[in-house]
């Protein structure tokens, strides 16, 4: 338990926050990214010209510090697996920086990006497909030490069943083939190669979301328990929001391939300040029938425009309740709106509300909102939902 | 409508082609009702019990959560209501009484002309129920024509009320495109409506809405909700998402290894619950409405399989509570018993120890 140490000088901390779960956030972070995008041409013709661009990623800054887990969520398409697979240098950027433990890797080449490999490692959605179905898994979880040529000391076998034991597999089970394995099982063999060569960073893509809610469960627990024992950072991309609260201590919300709001886990799911976190908190469904009509839900029309053509300024105003003209107009900036809690909107949400304020919930606060912000059409200063 | 009153007679002519269960071919009084309810699969591994005695019943207007982890049945018993099971490489038994038709039973022909017409299904993915040569609007007046005798600008003119009943913007010009150029929302809802157009008394939705986005998920809730109320249909809301089910459903029914594990209300399925399996459940969720927990509290081990179905209760490998009782978990099947009025459970476990247990150890941790 190494990330134990943090707390005593986070002003933001709720009660309700963990206490040993915050890492420590001061100095280089592990990984930065800067500005980061990704379009993808759209071509057609003979001459293949380009004639329009996927906007898949659209400019998302974020720091990851080490021992800390990020979360990433959004819904289908606003860029989440894009971005994932930029920071592994799986996919290149069409613009922007990734920094990765001080070095600048964004352009790096293969080759010389082969020994940092090893730190930077990831984490697939789907058990079945990621898995070679031919390989003993033996074969599949020793495979990283091959490729980099790594020594073990009593050799690789035993380092494979070692990493079977560690995730909770049966080191006898070396020798079976990935089909012999349940959906759960599998992730834990996929986990168990991804740490083979114990890496610094791990982008996990929706790795429980393939799974059932008690093999989810295991997973997330397993995942979490090699977070403390092994000094772990993680970028968790979800689309649960349910999932990325228990794993995440800070969460970033992307629409439409920008990051609209990045906060400490416990301001963003109790304060929410962007309009689309809080319509999308406010859509999960609560499994406790008591709350049937109780909360107040907001509920967005129509689906999440074409990355293709964005809308302009502010890219939720097509779907957004409290768009007024300027956000047609005006692109908000991600800024910070209170101490480590950043959000891009002209009129948002629970602004001033410290951690134990319970007064404004209701409406928006006095001087709070950056814009000449009555409380706008519709429903107005809706209460965060699902608190 | 007229026509298929004839379940007495049905019944009755059945008995002696199947010669067993005599006593129970009566029609019962709920409008649906499932007795017993068998689909098994020969396969070269051996007999796969999807199903293996699952009954309940469902009254209109209500609605029914199934819910289990994958494999548990949830699909096949769907199809299996359905009569979309094929004969020749699955055993069905029981008895499926709708409306005073037993279905089991029936030819296939009388099977055929309800479904669509008196009992429609929502599956997970639309793109597969719906052809994608075909614009949307042809497949929905199809879909009509085949139950009502009308022309097709009549049928169009349906279709065209039906999309925009469910929410699809311009429903005149967008009744001629392609289900391709439809997002997936809008096909889950245009299939929806398909599923809507003959007014079904029975409304079977398979994941309706596991692969959507939680913003259109909770639109389709909305939709589902809504259009139950106006049409007072009965809807089983087949489901792994518990939150999905609370929000929706009158009753639970937990399903596992092809059983019924627990009955109850929706209220007493998550604030009383009386099984082993349904607390795991519970205790795996991740939760957003409550103060975020330290630790999740998985199921431990892997779902069972179905061809070598663990002895007695077929849970024990997993269950924590399974020793409490000497060892009757690993050899006797536990019976579903109604514990409570409307609250039926498979434990062998005294309702005394669970209510216990429940109170001391699993609801403090959720
Ligand atoms: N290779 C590609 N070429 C063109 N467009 C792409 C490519 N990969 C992704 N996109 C598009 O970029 C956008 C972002 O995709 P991405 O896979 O990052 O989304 P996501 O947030 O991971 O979604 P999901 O939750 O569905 O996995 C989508 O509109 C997608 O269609
Ligand atoms: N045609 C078939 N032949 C053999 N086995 C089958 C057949 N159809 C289904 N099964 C098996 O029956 C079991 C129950 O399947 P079913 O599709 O009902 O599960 P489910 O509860 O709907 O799961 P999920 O949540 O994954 O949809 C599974 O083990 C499945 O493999
Ligand atoms: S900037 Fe305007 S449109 Fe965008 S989220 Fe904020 S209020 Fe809504
Ligand atoms: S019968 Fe036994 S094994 Fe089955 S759920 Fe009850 S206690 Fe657990
Ligand atoms: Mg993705
Ligand atoms: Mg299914």
């Amino acid at each position: 338990m190494n990330i134990s140490k943090a707390t005593a000088g986070e002003t933001t901390v709720s009660a309700a926050a963990r206490a040993d779960a915050r890492p420590i956030r001061e100095g280089e972070p592990l990984l930065q990214v800067d500005n980061l995008g990704k379009h993808f041409p759209v071509t057609a013709g003979l001459l293949r010209r380009q004639v329009a661009a996927v906007k898949a990623v659209d400019g998302v800054s974020f720091s990851v510090h080490k021992g800390e887990t990020l979360g990433v969520v959004g819904e289908s398409g606003c860029g989440k697996s894009t971005t994932g697979r930029m920071i592994m240098r799986l996919l290149d950027p069409s613009f922007g920086r990734i920094v990765f433990e001080g070095r600048d890797i964004t352009k790096m080449s293969q080759g010389r990006l082969r020994p940092l490999r090893r730190d930077l490692q990831m984490i697939f959605q789907d058990p079945y497909s990621s898995l070679n179905p031919r390989k003993t898994v033996g074969a599949i979880v020793g495979a990283p030490f091959r490729l980099q040529n790594i020594k073990t000391e009593q050799g690789v076998k035993k380092a494979v069943q070692d990493l079977l034991e560690l995730v909770g597999l049966n080191p006898e089970h070396y020798n079976r083939y990935p089909h012999e394995f349940s959906g759960g099982q599998r992730q834990r063999i996929g986990i168990a190669r991804t740490l083979a060569l114990r890496p610094k960073l791990i982008v996990a893509d929706e790795p429980v979301s393939a799974l059932d809610v008690s093999v989810q469960a295991q997973v997330v627990n397993l995942m979490e328990d090699l977070q403390d024992e092994l000094d772990l950072t993680y970028v968790v991309i979800a689309h649960d929001l349910s999932v990325v609260r228990h794993i995440a201590d800070r969460v970033a919300v992307m629409y439409l391939g920008k990051i609209v709001e990045l906060a400490d886990r416990s301001d963003l799911y109790e304060r929410p300040m962007h309009p689309y976190t809080n319509a999308l908190l406010s859509a999960v469904p609560i499994p406790d029938p008591k709350d049937r009509g109780a909360r107040t839900r907001i509920r967005l029309q129509g689906d999440v425009p074409s990355p293709l053509d964005p809308p302009p300024a502010c890219r939720f105003h097509t779907r957004c309740w409290k768009a007024q003209e300027i956000c047609k107009q005006v692109e908000p900036p991600l800024i910070e709106l209170s101490p480590g809690h950043q959000a891009a909107c002209h009129f948002p949400e629970n602004t001033t509300v410290s951690a134990t304020d319970e007064v404004s919930r209701a409406a928006v606060a006095p001087g709070a909102a950056p814009a000449p912000g009555e409380p706008p059409s519709g429903p107005a200063g809706t209460p965060p939902p699902g608190v | 409508m007229a026509r298929r009153n004839t379940g007495g007679k049905h019944a009755a002519g059945l008995v002696d082609d199947v010669g067993a269960h005599v006593a129970g071919r009566t029609p019962p009084s709920a409008f649906l009702e499932v007795r017993d309810l068998r689909i098994h699969f020969p396969t070269d591994d051996g007999l796969v019990r999807s199903v293996d005695g699952l009954s309940f019943r469902l009254e209109r207007g209500k609605t029914l959560g199934i819910v289990g982890e994958s494999g548990s049945g949830k699909s096949v018993t769907s199809l299996g209501i359905l009569g979309l099971h094929n004969r020749r490489n699955a055993t069905v038994s029981g008895e499926i009484w709708l409306d005073g038709q037993e279905l089991v039973h029936a030819s296939p022909g009388d099977v055929r002309a309800l479904r669509g017409r008196k009992m429609a299904m929502i599956f997970q993915d639309p793109l597969s129920a719906m052809h994608p040569f075909y614009t949307v609007g042809h497949q929905i007046v199809e879909a009509y024509r085949v139950h009502n005798d009308v022309s097709k600008r009549v049928a169009r003119k349906h279709a065209i009320d039906m999309l925009g009943r469910v929410g699809i913007p311009k429903p005149d010009k967008r009744v001629d495109d392609y289900p391709h150029q439809f997002s997936g929302g809008m096909r889950q809802r245009a299939m929806i409506a398909m599923a809507l157009s003959c007014d079904p008394e029975l409304l079977i939705a398979d994941e309706p809405t596991t692969a959507l986005d939680v913003t259109v998920q909770a639109q389709i809730l909305d939709l589902i909700r809504d259009l139950q109320q106006e049409f007072n249909s009965a809807v089983i809301m087949i489901t792994h998402d518990l939150g999905v089910v609370a929000e929706l459903s009158d009753d639970i029914l937990v399903m596992y290894a092809g059983r019924c594990a627990e009955y109850a209300s929706v209220d007493d399925a998550f604030h009383r619950p009386l099984h082993p399996y349904t607390w795991g459940l519970l205790g795996s969720m991740p939760r957003l409405d409550r103060e975020r927990s330290e630790r999740l509290m998985p199921i431990k081990g892997t779902p069972p399989s179905l061809i070598n179905v663990p002895s007695g209760c077929a849970f024990h490998p997993r269950c924590a509570y399974g020793e409490l009782n000497g060892g009757r978990s690993e050899t006797e099947r536990p019976e579903l018993v109604e514990v409570e009025p409307g609250h039926k459970a498979a434990c062998h476990l005294s309702l005394q120890q669970r209510r216990e247990i429940w109170e001391s150890e699993i609801r403090p941790k959720l």
